[in-house]
């Protein structure tokens, strides 16, 4: 369960989030709106590159805030990104023992628990490849299976769908649901793609102009008119 | 694919190292046998400054740190392991050693605003420190045997001035030079392990995407520290190296400008590969060299450096290493074309 209370962030005269207070249950969340929400900002906050002006995160009871940046690897909190970071001078297993090694990974079974997560996201690539010659679709499995390896409580995924074609998607989407199960992991999934988020999550919070706007079950959010309103417009379809 | 002690080697890989040892041993006892000492001391300072190149090539070409005071640091591992050469009677790899760490601290130390800033301006940061350390060096000098922290004989006692002394197990310059190449593969192999390793990969994302580092957990201040570290302990044991090579040692040996000479040589070489550390250090000693031999000013090899640079920021980013294997492997496509249009009008072949 993650905590947020109060959350404020402030670039100069911007606000991106505003006042943000919301629980994350457990399982896969959905975290949904328009550009420039502050979803993007909200990662950036759990992972540390953004100090908030004020506020409180508490994730499975631990102050996030309290941990330095690069400690929160190591107690479990594990992202990607909107634009995949894969980094291509690397094999596809030292892509994921870098995370393996730096986060705490026991070493004995490291390379078990490397070859493991990539089974898991279903990469069938050879682990020695290099991550640079991989395609679109299994850059985002990799970055997927490093922020799986090891013993990860909270894994946030920035728009992992963002210019995979629809086939593609499904197979992204079932990764997803895994995890919880998997890894007994929360997973936050921040996503354009409205059929990947319902396929996915359980509960979805809408954050509008940095506030948010609804939270709960997602298909009672995606119903929601204000929702509807402020995010899908009124033309488009669900 | 083989099995060794549990890990999975490629048949190419055992291939490599074979080849690599065989060129090892070649250059440890077959060249000096074939060649002059002139050459022999020219080798010698070549395998020195590709021990200066392979640490500038690990801040740059593994973490994305630009640094242009490595030859002001080689200077600082020169005087460390001249003053105790002349000061102590340690044995020179307890020398080396020293040397390597006390420039390993200084190096460190120039290397803390890089935890700040990147590229341009650290570039200009460690340019101005390797300004600084040509200036010092020209108030204190090298030592030459003296007493005192500076090592200086006083004017009455210059008939005592003796040559840095080397190790007693390599006095001539040929037995200097295998001495030399032994302790340069070892920083290779000190390189590899760290490349090969969790500081490798951990540099490897800090160059490419700080934010993808820092998300899986890398403490990027001790890695880009590490890396200084490491940089400078290989310039400062090559720098003990350079004072047992040198007989003595000035000022003028080691001026501003060189850190910037070496930037293009790597670059030159390959600033991605541990091979192109060796192709710049052969570029930088054994280049001017040749063509002061062949009667044309040393002065030209700047020109050649500045036209190779050029070339390679345009067309080969990965360098000499990894461009002319390439041009070969292109080379020898085209003759085998070449040879089968002939075979094939010749006459309709099976």
């Amino acid at each position: 369960m993650i905590e947020v209370e109060g959350l404020t962030v402030r670039f100069g005269g911007v606000t991106p989030i505003d006042e943000m207070t919301v629980v994350f249950p457990g399982g896969t969340c959905g975290l949904i709106g328009p550009n420039g929400a502050g979803k993007t900002t909200f990662f950036n906050v759990l992972s540390g590159f953004v100090k908030p002006a004020a506020g409180s995160i508490r994730a499975f009871g631990d102050d996030i805030f309290k941990m330095a940046d690069f400690r929160r690897a190591r107690w479990g909190l594990r992202r990607t990104f909107q634009q995949e970071q894969a980094i291509t001078s690397l094999s596809v297993f030292d892509n994921v023992a870098m995370v393996h090694e730096h986060s705490g990974g026991i070493r004995s079974s490291r390379r078990h628990e490397i070859l493991d997560a990539l089974a898991f996201v279903g990469l069938e690539v050879s682990p020695r490849e290099k991550a640079g010659l991989l395609g679109a679709r299994d850059r985002r499995l990799l970055e997927i299976a490093r922020a799986t390896v090891g013993k990860p409580r909270v894994v946030l995924l920035d728009e992992p769908g963002a210019g995979l074609p629809a086939e593609e998607t499904v197979h992204l989407g079932q990764v997803i649901e895994r995890i919880p199960e998997r890894f007994g992991a929360l997973v936050i999934l921040v996503d354009h793609d409205m059929s990947l988020v319902s396929a996915c999550c359980e509960t979805t919070a809408v954050l509008d102009f940095g506030k948010l706007i609804a939270s709960g079950p997602t298909a009672e959010v995606l119903r929601n008119e204000h929702v509807i309103r402020a995010y899908l417009g009124t033309e488009e379809q669900l | 694919m083989t099995r060794v002690r549990g890990i999975e080697v490629e048949r190419g890989q055992i291939v490599r190292v074979l080849v690599i040892a065989a060129l090892f041993a070649l250059a440890l006892f077959a060249v000096p046998e074939l060649i002059g000492i002139y050459w022999v001391k020219i080798l010698t300072a070549a395998a020195i400054y590709s021990v200066v190149a392979l640490g500038l090539g690990l801040l740059y070409g593994r973490v994305g740190m630009v640094s242009l005071c490595q030859i002001a640091l080689l200077a600082v591992g020169a005087w460390t392991a001249t003053r105790m050469l002349y000061g102590t009677g340690l044995p020179f790899p307890i020398v080396l050693l020293i040397a390597g760490l006390v420039t390993a601290v200084i190096g460190t130390v120039v290397g803390l605003p890089a935890l700040r800033i990147s590229g341009l301006h650290l570039a200009l940061i460690t340019l101005m420190f390797a300004g600084t350390i040509t200036l010092v060096l020209q108030i204190i000098h090298f030592p030459n045997g003296g007493g005192g922290f500076q090592g200086q004989l006083s004017l009455g006692e210059l008939q005592d001035f003796r040559n840095i002394r080397r190790p007693g197990i390599a006095t001539s310059d040929p037995g200097y030079y295998r001495y030399t190449l032994v302790v340069a593969a070892l920083m290779f192999l000190l390189a590899l392990w760290q490349i090969a390793s969790k500081p490798g990969r951990a540099w490897a994302a800090i160059r490419e995407s700080e934010p993808a580092a820092l998300a899986a957990g890398v403490n990027i201040t001790r890695y880009k520290l590490l890396a200084f570290a490491l940089a400078s302990f290989m310039t400062g044991v090559a720098g003990g190296l350079l004072a047992g090579s040198a007989g003595a040692l000035s000022p003028v040996a080691f001026p501003t400008q060189d850190s910037i000479v070496l930037l293009a040589v790597i670059l030159m070489g390959g600033i991605y590969s541990l091979w192109g550390a060796v192709v710049a250090g052969l570029l930088v000693r054994l280049l001017p060299a040749l063509l002061e031999n062949w009667g044309v000013s040393i002065y030209l090899s700047f020109l050649l450096f500045g036209i190779g640079v050029l070339q390679v920021l345009a067309t080969a980013p990965g360098g000499l290493v990894d461009q002319v294997p390439k041009d070969v492997r292109r080379l020898g496509r085209l003759i085998s074309h070449g040879v089968g249009r002939m075979a094939g009008a010749r006459g309709p072949a099976g």
